[in-house]
C-alpha cells in the first residue's frame, strides 16, 4: 500500500503479515505455511480465552469474581440466543459463544498497549478480511446446512414473505434472495472495516505526536493535543470492539433463526 | 485529468458518503434514546433491536470506506 503524507507516514504497516521464527518457507504440497504474526495473536488469542474460561471452571455454589465474569458471558450470550431463536437455538450456543468470544478477545488484544517495548506493537487478527470473510462464511453455512436439512426446499419459502401478493412473488423472491446472499460479505466486511478503520486512526494521531516532537515549538502542542485525541479514540475503540463482536454474534442468531424458524 | 490525480479526487468524493453514515448512526442511537426518556421500562428490552439497527446504518457507511479504499489502490 502507498505511503500517506509527506514524511512517510504508513498507517497499514501495522497490518503487514509477516512470518517469524525463520519460517517463511515452510511449505505443505506447495501451499505456504510459514507461521506469521497473524497466527501468533491468534494463538495468543486462544490461550487467553482459554485461561479466562478456566478460571471460571470452579462450578462453586457462589461464584467468585473470575466464575462470576465467565458466567455473565456465558448468560449474556444465551439470553441473546434465546430472545432471538428461542429455545430451539440451544444446540448453537457453543458456535456463537464461541464466535463471540474469539471476535471479541481478538478485537481487544489488538489494542492492547505493547507498544511501549520498543519495537514491537499488537496484531489485530480481525483486520484481515481473510480472518472475517471465513468467520462469516462458518456462519452463513451453518444457516444453510441447517436451513435445509430441517426444512428442505421449502426453506425456499423464506424468500417470499407472508401476505405477498402474488403478482410480486417473483420480483420479491429474486429481491429476498440477493439480500440473502450479501449476508455473508456484509457480516465478514463490518468487523474487518471497523477494526481496520479504528487502527488505521489511532495509527494516524499517533505519527501525528511523534512528527510534533520531532518538529518542536508549536509541535509540542500539537503532540499533546494528538496524544489526548489518542486516549478518547482508544476509549471509543474498545467500545466498538466489544459492539462489533456483538453485532455478528447477534446477526448469527438472526440468521439461524431464519434458517430454523423460516418466518 | 491524469489517473492518479482522479483516484484522490473520487477517494475524497466517497469519503462523504461516510460522513453521511454519521448522521445515519447518529439518527438510530437519537431515536432509541428519545423513546428511552419517554419510557424508560421499555427501553431495555429493546436493545438488542437498538445495535442492529446501529449495525445495519454502520454498514452503509462502511461500504462508502471500501468503495473509497478499492478506488484508491484497485484501481489502475
Amino acid at each position: 500500500m502507498a505511503a500517506e503524507g509527506g514524511s512517510g507516514i504508513d498507517p497499514m504497516h501495522q497490518f503487514r503479515v509477516e512470518p517469524l521464527f525463520g519460517s517463511g518457507d515452510w511449505a505443505i504440497a506447495g501451499h505456504n505455511i510459514a507461521f506469521t504474526n497473524s497466527a501468533l495473536f491468534m494463538v495468543i488469542t486462544l490461550a487467553v480465552l482459554w485461561l479466562f474460561m478456566l478460571g471460571g471452571m470452579k462450578r462453586a455454589l457462589v461464584p467468585g469474581r473470575w466464575q462470576a465474569a465467565v458466567e455473565g458471558m456465558t448468560s449474556f450470550v444465551t439470553n441473546m440466543m434465546d430472545a432471538n431463536i428461542g429455545p430451539q437455538g440451544r444446540k448453537f450456543t457453543p458456535y456463537v459463544f464461541s464466535l463471540f468470544m474469539f471476535i471479541l478477545f481478538a478485537n481487544l488484544i489488538g489494542l492492547f498497549p505493547l507498544g511501549v517495548v520498543p519495537g514491537w506493537h499488537p496484531f489485530t487478527v480481525t483486520s484481515h478480511i481473510t480472518l472475517t470473510a471465513v468467520l462469516a462464511f462458518f456462519s452463513f453455512g451453518i444457516v444453510l446446512v441447517v436451513g435445509f436439512l430441517r426444512h428442505g426446499f421449502h426453506f425456499f419459502s423464506l424468500f417470499v414473505p407472508h401476505g405477498t401478493p402474488k403478482v410480486m412473488i417473483p420480483l420479491i423472491f429474486v429481491i429476498e434472495l440477493a439480500s440473502f446472499l450479501v449476508r455473508p460479505f456484509s457480516l465478514g466486511l463490518r468487523l474487518f472495516v471497523a477494526m481496520t478503520a479504528g487502527h488505521i486512526l489511532l495509527d494516524v494521531f499517533a505519527s501525528f505526536v511523534v512528527q510534533g516532537l520531532n518538529a518542536g515549538g508549536i509541535g509540542y502542542g500539537v503532540s499533546i493535543l494528538s496524544f489526548i485525541m489518542i486516549v478518547g479514540v482508544s476509549a471509543l475503540e474498545l467500545l466498538v470492539s466489544a459492539i462489533q463482536a456483538y453485532v455478528f454474534a447477534l446477526l448469527t442468531s438472526l440468521y439461524l433463526n431464519d434458517a430454523i424458524n423460516l418466518h | 485529468m491524469d489517473l492518479a490525480s482522479a483516484k484522490v479526487i473520487g477517494a475524497g468524493l466517497a469519503a462523504i458518503g461516510v460522513g453521511m453514515a454519521a448522521l445515519g448512526v447518529g439518527n438510530v442511537f437519537g431515536s432509541f434514546l428519545e423513546g428511552a426518556l419517554r419510557n424508560p421500562g421499555a427501553a431495555d428490552g429493546q436493545q438488542g433491536r437498538l445495535f442492529i439497527g446501529f449495525a445495519a446504518a454502520e454498514l452503509l457507511g462502511l461500504i462508502a470506506f471500501v468503495i473509497a479504499i478499492l478506488i484508491l489502490f484497485v484501481v489502475k
